[in-house]
């Protein structure tokens, strides 16, 4: 089912709905997960460090608000912070940019998903998740002509579909799941097994 | 290994000869900026100048002066707003101030200033403290540009409304329209606001220290760096500094990483305000 043995890295965009989607993913991975995790979520500028200190109890991993210039860790989710773009680096470290709103949102998810994908090419897992805009379409589009694997919420079970059919929209989606596979699904192109 | 991913490879090859060849011509140096953003900036100019790819972009900077100045400006960092992270400018007034009030005279520099709606926050922050009459301001940047709009102090109207907000939640002492006129479009900040600042032009990466400074700011600049080019940028802040200096970095960056963090004491580490140990 999954393309490649060698993914390297999952990125995650998601807006309106996310916390609890957010939850039911990450509470269903395993301990063993060895890929890191670079989520954007959209929140308010002054959202502070909420999402790390929110998702740090409820999840078998380590969960970190991404610092500039920080190297990628293996079996991490990192959150872009509020009010900053979230760029991975070719060297395979996060990076951090005030530039302007994209998609009327910062951090977004296009930056995020098109960075990523320049860097890991084929060896990359994005996932587009429910939100109430059209950022992260363009930005799948890019991991998806990379060669990296491209996976949708199912509009169906999204709280807000919007987010979900505009990615659907723009690009070829190598698969769209139900909100509660997701997790599953993640688990065998990440998980360390040792076999 | 997919093709396209190839071709993203060779392309970053074209961007760095590209960077190399705006230094050796114009001698503005972006080959230690951080790269993802580099490429990002320079795509914008690509994609809106309709140029087929980064070799052709090469050749027209190189014999396009006019071409030259619209990637210098994109390659400026000018987004940000006045009293930008309010809790920083409450910080500041609380914790530096009562330190810099020992002083006879001070000096501060704004590292980066851009279009200066930082340096006015602070030109605010020192004047409601009782410290303009005794406060040089130098703010910096690269871009003679940027520079020149910094000077003018005017912006748009729209932007306003978060501005005063910001104003208050940084423990503000008065109105912050006390401190603009406005026309139908745009706020013009009272001249008064930079008779202590000085504006002039200084590039981080190829220029030094030029005076000893009593507290510096250089906020959401150092991100734009890569990790070489920050670490000599901070070597120059702390030669910069006077023993007991304090340095403002931005609300994401962090001395946590850098060899010099032994050398600077932690004042607070939410606002990253540091102080040169003596």
């Amino acid at each position: 089912m999954a393309k490649s043995a060698t993914y390297q890295a999952v990125v995650i965009g998601v807006s309106a709905g996310g916390i609890a989607a957010l939850e039911r993913i990450f509470s269903a991975l395993c301990a063993t997960f060895s890929l890191p995790i670079m989520v954007v979520q959209h929140i308010a500028p002054s959202g502070g460090n909420y999402l790390e200190n929110h998702f740090s109890s409820c999840c078998s991993l380590p969960v970190r608000e991404a610092l500039d210039k920080e190297p990628i860790r293996p079996g991490t989710i990192y959150f872009a912070p509020p009010n900053y773009h979230l760029l991975i680096e070719q060297h395979k470290a996060m990076a951090l940019s005030t530039e302007g709103r994209v998609n009327y949102s910062r951090p977004s998810i296009d930056v995020l998903f098109t960075t990523a994908a320049e860097t890991y090419g084929e060896a990359l897992v994005a996932i587009v998740l429910t939100g109430a805009n059209h950022d992260g379409a363009a930005g799948l589009a890019t991991v998806a002509r990379l060669g990296g694997l491209t996976i949708v919420q199912e509009p169906a079970t999204a709280e807000v579909d919007i987010m979900p059919k505009a990615a659907l929209a723009a690009t070829r989606v190598d698969h769209v799941l139900p909100l509660d596979k997701i997790g599953e699904f993640l688990n065998t192109v990440g998980s360390n097994t040792k076999s | 290994m997919n093709v396209e991913k190839l071709h993203i490879d060779d392309e970053n090859l074209e961007i760095q000869l590209l960077l190399e060849a705006i230094y050796r011509k114009y001698g503005y140096d972006f080959r230690d900026y951080a790269c993802a953003h580099t490429k990002r900036r320079l795509r914008h100019r690509k994609e809106i100048s309709g140029i087929a790819n980064y070799a052709e972009m090469q050749h027209r900077v190189i014999h396009d002066a006019m071409f030259f100045r619209s990637v210098l400006l994109d390659l400026s960092i000018n987004v940000t707003e006045m009293f930008r992270d309010p809790w920083f400018y409450r910080k500041f007034r609380e914790t530096v101030v009562p330190h810099l009030e020992t002083y006879p005279h001070i000096k501060v520099w704004h590292a980066g200033c851009s279009a200066g709606q930082e340096v006015y926050s602070m030109a605010i922050v020192l004047e409601e403290e009782g410290m303009k009459a005794r406060a040089q301001i130098y703010a910096t940047d690269f871009n003679e540009e940027v520079l020149s709009a910094a000077k003018q102090g005017i912006y748009p109207l729209e932007d306003i409304r978060e501005y005063s907000k910001n104003y208050i939640q940084s423990g503000g002492r008065l109105s912050f329209a006390d401190y603009y006129t406005a026309d139908d479009r745009y706020a013009i900040l009272e001249k008064t606001l930079r008779e202590k600042v000085l504006f002039t032009a200084h590039n981080l990466v190829t220029d030094g220290v030029f005076a000893e400074m009593h507290a510096i700011c250089c906020r959401n600049v150092l991100i734009y760096f890569n990790k070489d080019l920050q670490e000599r940028v901070l070597q120059l802040f702390y030669d910069s500094l006077c023993p007991g200096g304090f340095l403002c970095l931005g609300s994401k960056e962090s001395l946590k990483f850098s060899q010099l963090a032994d050398f600077f004491e932690e004042v607070a580490p939410k606002e990253k305000i540091y102080r040169k140990r003596r």
